[in-house]
């Protein structure tokens, strides 16, 4: 067989397993929680007989595994149990709001994936010059800054002051795209500010480390330019490390948006997920970790493989 | 307009240093150096490490390596001065008129693109040749320079080839923009001596075919004496001497060159073996986890106390191997190690205190293998504790004591391996190993990162202490010279297999095996048209077969 593929499908088979273990890991910490759905449903006051005639009906009393194996087969069947507080379905909900987070998470990367590569290039070529330091002393102080608090100045200048964009990005499904782009734009410009640094840096740092190597020097001696010996002979090489930062932030980007969500009111899982929290609505808690665990460790997956392909002696075996 | 290409006028190059502790300084690399090249012609700089002679060659492309800079001087590449010339200009001398050859190959190719791509980038960049034509000059290249299948192997990628492969490929990239001159850095350094040949005579007819010009840089006298037709010696950034290659290698006047032509002349007289071996090894056969097949096979050798056998062969030959298997890095699948008249476990955690203390081992790398955040003291002084229970001024005597035997004196006593030189360095490892008071040290490669003076003092010095501490070596070398000098029985080793043994007479005396009658015959030879003859007898000997 050839080795990338036994290589690709160990990483597939890896991935599943680790999605697997983080279901259960997921599952046994809400059990581990005080208190159970019944518990939230009627609330502090009720009375213990009421709880256990609730738990019977929910068939709470059956053992944890027995339940875990039930969630887990639901969950491989599509359906990730009703929601405790509207006993609405939780895989139409999730899927809407999965869809906005995805929205804006997209929007976000595709401005700053590109971006911050172009920035990590740019501060190579002009390394330890002004630009460098001007790119690394901006991206540092945005990613410093709490995201909720850049989330807030952003509304207070662009918003209040100059009157721009709206403070709420509430899109619904009447909007045309166009119109979703421009709700989304605060939201999507601080989390491009959020995820920025890190790759610009990663970006620059993997390069740099390449420009060191015998066959940059090579490239340098064949009367290349600047640009092009970066571009041409530093970059294919420094697209492992580079896709692995990108995917992590990504991972980041969809996990991560609770914050800049709750700030805009966006409707994402983001939202979703705090609003669940609040109201104790366990199963809708379940859903929310499962998919966001999915999608880290499903971006994960796909930086470990595009690092794979990118590798000539695997691409290419003697 | 004259035959001189390169024109180079009291050359000074400078860098900045950032020692530890203190501000940042500039020094002088190279003072004041001048030659002449004319074209079609081939000067050879030649010198040890640190004698400026890369820095130089690359000063005739204009470019400084790292944070070296040109300081002053001039250097007229085709009737101007590059160092004069704009950003744009030097582009264009680079890769155009002036190319460059290095010393690993193997680093120089960019892993991610194929040779081919690599190969014509320069000529095609610099508008030389459209990309067909480039191409198609490539492959002539390629099949001139005798690459296997010309016509495909620019599809490949750099670690699809070998290494005396890809060093071929380097010099059709060198020469495929059709450059006036050609710096050629250490091009063979890196190779086996068997490979070492066929590149040598690759490039030497390459060179006469395009008549291109050539600065052939190298460390070694015998492989530049093949190819050059002046050379220049170099020395701590300074011209020691520059003629003819004929008058430097025949008469040379100056007491540095004359000692670099004189270098391994050691003569050491073979002793005869003793009735009790201190080292014997019986039919190892071994091989690394997850591989399936096995890189030593059957291998049988004996060492006697106080005598020097060498282990030879090339990379991949299984020679560092079959250290591992006696130090017990590395268990063998079959066989066993008689040491001291017991035998050893083949797991290193199965033996004792005194089987470690009596087998040590000095290694390649002496930098690495050496704590840099401990004075050397203390590192001679580790195996004093830990074999001998020494303590203070006990301890200390001893150090100083073996300091004197490697002739560096108790001065070096708070020195760190960072303040050390090279020779230095492995002087410091040897005490080491000197000091557990071993019945037998393996030496693995232990000159070959030196430069060739060092290396013989080095060897001196091991043949000296053998004499006084009647320790045994396993000498682990490719460098045929070496071997030579110091041993009294030899193995050659070939593809994990032991192809001839016996005492260095016996290896060394005709009728020869095909592979170290190769072997033998690679080894340049410090004389005029060497390369030539062997070359010719060559293909005698595969035209008679």
């Amino acid at each position: 067989m050839h080795p990338i593929i036994k290589l690709v499908s160990q990483r597939l088979a890896l991935g599943l397993l680790l999605l697997f273990g983080a279901s259960a890991l997921i599952f046994g910490l809400t059990e581990a929680l005080p208190g159970d759905a019944a518990q939230a449903v009627l609330g502090q006051s009720a009375t213990p007989e009421a709880l256990a005639n609730l738990r019977e009906e929910m068939g709470l009393n059956r053992p944890a595994l027995t339940r875990y194996f039930e969630w887990l087969g639901g969950i491989l069947q599509g359906d990730l149990g009703q929601s405790l507080t509207n006993k609405l379905d939780i895989a139409d909900s999730i899927g809407k709001r999965l869809g906005n987070t995805l929205f804006l998470a997209c929007a976000a990367a595709v401005v700053s994936v590109p971006l911050a590569i172009f920035l990590g290039l740019l501060a190579v070529r002009f390394r330890n010059r002004w630009p460098d330091k001007l790119i690394s002393a901006v991206t540092l102080t945005t990613v410093s800054i709490p995201e909720f608090l850049i989330g807030y100045v952003v509304i207070y200048f662009v918003s209040v002051k100059l009157g721009w964009f709206s403070s709420l990005a509430m899109i619904n499904e009447s909007m045309s795209f166009g119109e979703k782009l421009y709700a989304i734009t605060l939201p999507a410009f601080v989390l491009t500010l959020v995820v920025l640094a890190q790759m610009m840096r990663m970006t620059r740092a993997a390069i740099l480390n390449l420009m060191q190597s015998a066959y940059i020097e090579t490239a340098e001696l064949k009367g290349l330019s600047n640009f092009q010996v970066i571009a041409r002979h530093a970059f294919p090489n420094a697209i492992s490390p580079i896709v692995n930062v990108v995917m992590l932030n990504l991972a980041y980007l969809v996990v991560g948006v609770v914050v800049v969500e709750v700030v805009f009111v966006y409707p994402g899982m983001g939202q979703y997920l705090v609003d669940s929290v609040t109201k104790r609505d366990v199963p809708v808690v379940l859903a929310c970790g499962v998919v966001f665990a999915a999608v880290y460790i499903g971006l994960n997956m796909v930086a470990d493989i595009v690092s794979i392909l990118a590798n000539p002696r695997l691409r290419h075996p003697k | 307009m004259s035959d001189t290409l390169l024109k180079v006028r009291d050359l000074k190059i400078g860098a900045t240093v950032y020692p530890p502790g203190e501000k940042p300084h500039d020094i002088e690399i190279v003072h004041g150096v001048s030659f002449d090249l004319e074209r079609g012609k081939v000067l050879g700089l030649i010198g040890e490490s640190g004698a400026g002679k890369s820095t130089i060659g690359l000063a005739s492309m204009a470019y400084g390596r790292g944070g070296v800079k040109i300081t002053g001087g001039e250097v007229w590449v085709n009737g101007r001065d590059i160092l004069q010339s704009s950003h744009g200009d030097i582009r264009k001398l680079r890769g155009g008129e002036v190319t460059y050859v290095s010393q690993s190959a193997a680093a120089s190719f960019n892993p991610a693109k194929k040779i081919m791509d690599q190969v014509v980038e320069a000529a095609v960049e610099q508008k030389k040749f459209s990309r067909k034509e480039a191409e198609a000059r490539a492959r002539d290249l390629f099949a001139k320079l005798g690459l296997p299948d010309p016509d495909n192997i620019g599809d490949r990628y750099p670690h699809q080839v070998s290494g005396g492969q890809l060093q071929r490929c380097m010099t059709a990239l060198a020469l495929c923009p059709e450059p006036d001159l050609v710096v050629f850095d250490e091009p063979t350094t890196a190779l086996d001596v068997t490979t070492q040949i066929d590149v040598l005579m690759a490039i030497k007819e390459a060179i006469a075919d395009t008549g291109v010009a050539a600065l052939y840089i190298t460390h070694d006298l015998a492989v530049v004496a093949q190819v050059s037709d002046d050379i220049m010696v170099l020395r701590m950034g300074n011209t020691v001497e520059y003629g003819t290659t004929d008058q430097i290698i025949n008469s040379p006047r100056e007491d540095y060159t004359k000692a670099l032509v004189s270098v391994r002349s050691i003569e050491h007289a073979e002793k005869q073996p003793t009735p009790d071996p201190v080292l014997s090894v019986d039919g190892i056969t071994a091989r690394y986890k997850g591989l399936n097949f096995d890189v030593l096979h059957n291998v049988n050798v004996e060492l006697h106390p106080g005598q020097t056998l060498a282990v030879v062969g090339e990379s991949g030959s299984g020679k560092s191997t079959l250290a591992r298997v006696i130090t017990g890095l590395l268990p063998p699948r079959d066989g066993e190690i008689t040491f001291a008249g017991r035998k050893l476990s083949a797991d290193l955690k199965g033996r004792t205190r005194e089987d470690l203390r009596e087998l040590q081992m000095i290694y390649q790398m002496a930098d690495v293998a050496m704590n840099p955040r401990q004075t050397v003291g203390t590192i001679i002084g580790r195996p004093l504790e830990f074999y001998f229970n020494m303590r203070g001024s006990e301890k200390r005597k001893r150090i100083v004591e073996l300091l004197d035997e490697i002739e560096l004196g108790e001065k070096f006593i708070d020195r760190y391996p960072a303040e050390l030189s090279g020779g230095q360095k492995q002087r410091v490892c040897i005490a080491r190993s000197l000091a557990a008071k071993p019945k037998m040290i393996i030496c693995d490669e232990v000159t070959s990162a030196l430069d060739p003076l060092v290396a013989d003092g080095i060897l001196k010095l091991l043949l000296d202490l053998q004499k006084i501490e009647d320790v045994a070596y396993l000498f682990i070398t490719h460098d045929l010279a070496t071997v030579k000098a110091i041993s009294d029985s030899i193995a050659v080793m070939y593809q994990g297999r032991v192809v001839r043994y016996g005492s260095k007479s016996e290896v060394l005396s005709p009728p020869f095996d095909d592979y170290t009658d190769l072997l033998l015959s690679s080894v340049p030879e410090m004389h005029l048209g060497w390369l030539e003859e062997v070359v010719a007898h060559r293909k005698m000997e595969s035209a008679g077969n």
